[in-house]
């Protein structure tokens, strides 16, 4: 890891209050993102993983630990962090172009209308988006809607990017799509990033590290490093290593999901 | 375009038909069913000579008044009900109690509090587009997604830029459906609240027609109320396509 620690999670724990009382959903878990590195969460769903990128995000708050940006906890939510949700979170009131101006007109990022202009065309030229400014998002595909929110979350130029299950409902086929444009805006304008998932392909192929989370309550069961250089390409999944590699991730998430399987199957006996 | 025509008069022209049907079978008494020229007779007949224009203006005026005064109460107060969960939980019931209560059975409590002038009228009109419309507008905004705001404030938006730029547009679509509905609702009333001793208005017509037995005039008060009422709807649904064009389905 490249020092210093931009993202640390510190014996984080967070727990919830339940009907029959609290629900420890992470428990204890600590581990650094450096400047500029891809980590990957992955494990079973349901497991905490959106819980860890929502304290980091600043929508909740750890019940004990710290989970500090440069040093600082995280107070609450900040343009410092873009965030990408799986349902994209375009406002369907807004056409392409003034989604992604939306950050640049509030006051805490205020732009001058000519940066305005150029960021916003800039940001459409990177995502494709350019022959559809004056569309509203009625009228896009999800591929193209989660495009439009990677757009907006650039335009406030965030030093992170937090993503939970970014492409978790596009097709296969534009799910590939999305995942080479990503890497390869990131290859032009670099991010540190956290990316949230449950695919083992997509974490081998984006992440620089893949964090592998246990069942609920949540630990770290390993930390792996992915070896292969940044740019990557498709050939990538054909590589024989690559391919050992996913196995070894897959191994090991697959028991864990046999073990929430197991807890789920003992909570309802 | 022609097609499209025929097809929006099609069921006029079937309603009219069998209209004509009833009142030529033999049925039922002909003094009880007037036929469609004899009611275009009377229409034409009021309006060019008599009442009619002061009676749909008298109308006209009590509903836009009463909607408009019950709108601008429920769009705050649906809001508020909408978009605080805890707030809702006890003021639901209540609000469901009054909205039960057919605005025609409060005609005698309204009498003795607002005596019989205009303002007793609207007082009705008020109440029935109220609960209407807060019903509309809190069952919306109760429906948006969360999401929206933590976009915003991810990107850095404060308290007072999330409500200016996320809250109010979201909230414009749930308003035009509540006005939609409360102004249906309005026309409805309209009678009722035109019972309380009104000289003019369309409900009035009806009321010294039925106790004259002029079946004819009862027939062009009805038809009237029906059509302005469409007209309304109509502007509203057309000003609402302008308005919000971004959403995916236009109630």
């Amino acid at each position: 890891m490249k020092h210093p620690a931009r993202i640390s999670f510190q014996n984080v724990a967070l727990e919830f209050s339940g009907d029959s009382g609290p629900v420890k959903v992470v428990d204890n878990v600590s581990y650094e993102i450096g400047n500029g590195e891809f980590v990957s969460v992955i494990g079973p769903s349901g497991c905490g993983k959106t819980t860890m990128m929502n304290m980091v995000a600043g929508f909740l708050q750890p019940t004990s630990g710290h989970v500090l940006i440069d040093g600082k906890p995280v107070k609450g939510p900040g343009p410092d962090r873009g965030v990408i949700f799986q349902e994209y979170g375009v406002f369907p009131w807004l056409t392409v172009h003034d989604n992604i101006d939306f950050g640049l007109t509030l006051s805490a990022n205020k732009k001058s209308r000519t940066e305005r202009h150029e960021i916003c065309n800039r940001y459409m030229n990177l995502m494709g988006l350019s022959d559809f400014a004056n569309a509203y998002p009625k009228m896009l595909s999800g591929g193209m809607r989660q495009r439009l929110a990677i757009a907006r979350a650039y335009a406030v130029n965030p030093q992170f990017l937090l993503m939970d299950e970014p492409f978790g409902a596009l097709d296969a086929q534009t799910r590939a799509h999305m995942q080479d444009l990503l890497l390869q805006v990131l290859q032009t304008e670099g991010k540190t990033v956290m990316l949230i998932t449950h695919s083992v392909e997509e974490a081998v192929y984006m992440s620089s590290r893949i964090v592998v989370m246990t069942a609920r309550p949540t630990r770290i069961r390993e930390i792996i490093e992915v070896p292969f250089p940044y740019p990557r390409d498709p050939s990538l999944h054909e590589d024989p290593l690559f391919g050992q590699l996913r196995s070894r991730v897959r191994s090991m998430v697959m028991r864990e999901y046999a073990a929430q399987a197991r807890q789920t199957h003992e909570a309802t006996d | 375009m022609l097609k499209r025509v025929a097809l929006i008069l099609a069921p006029w022209f079937v309603i009219v038909g069998l209209w004509y049907g009833l009142a030529y079978s033999g049925l039922i008494n002909e003094a009880l069913i007037p036929t469609p020229h004899a009611v275009a007779t009377r229409f034409w007949e009021l309006l060019t000579q008599a009442r009619l224009p002061l009676d749909i203006w008298m109308s006209t005026q009590r509903v836009f008044l009463g909607v408009t005064l019950g709108i601008t109460l429920a769009v705050p107060v649906g809001f508020v009900l909408g978009w605080y969960k805890q707030i809702r939980s006890f003021i639901d019931p209540l609000i469901n109690f009054f909205r039960a209560l057919p605005p025609i059975a409060l005609i005698p409590l309204v009498v003795v509090y607002f005596g019989i002038g205009e303002f007793a009228k609207v007082v009705i009109l008020f109440y029935a587009s109220f609960f209407a419309g807060v019903i509309v507008m809190y069952e919306g905004i109760a429906q948006i997604s969360p999401i929206y705001v933590r976009v915003a404030r991810t990107l850095g938006a404060t308290d007072s830029e999330i409500f200016r730029k996320v809250i109010i547009p979201l909230t414009v679509p749930h308003m035009l459906t509540a006005l939609r509905v409360a102004l249906g609702v309005a026309w409805a009333t309209l009678v009722a609240s035109e019972l309380i001793a009104a000289q003019q208005g369309l409900g009035a017509l009806i009321q010294n027609a039925s106790s004259f037995f002029q079946l004819d005039i009862i027939y062009v008060g009805i038809i009237c109320i029906g059509f302005i009422a469409l007209a309304m709807d109509l502007s509203i649904r057309a000003f609402t396509r302008r308005l919000v064009s971004w959403q995916d389905r236009i109630a």
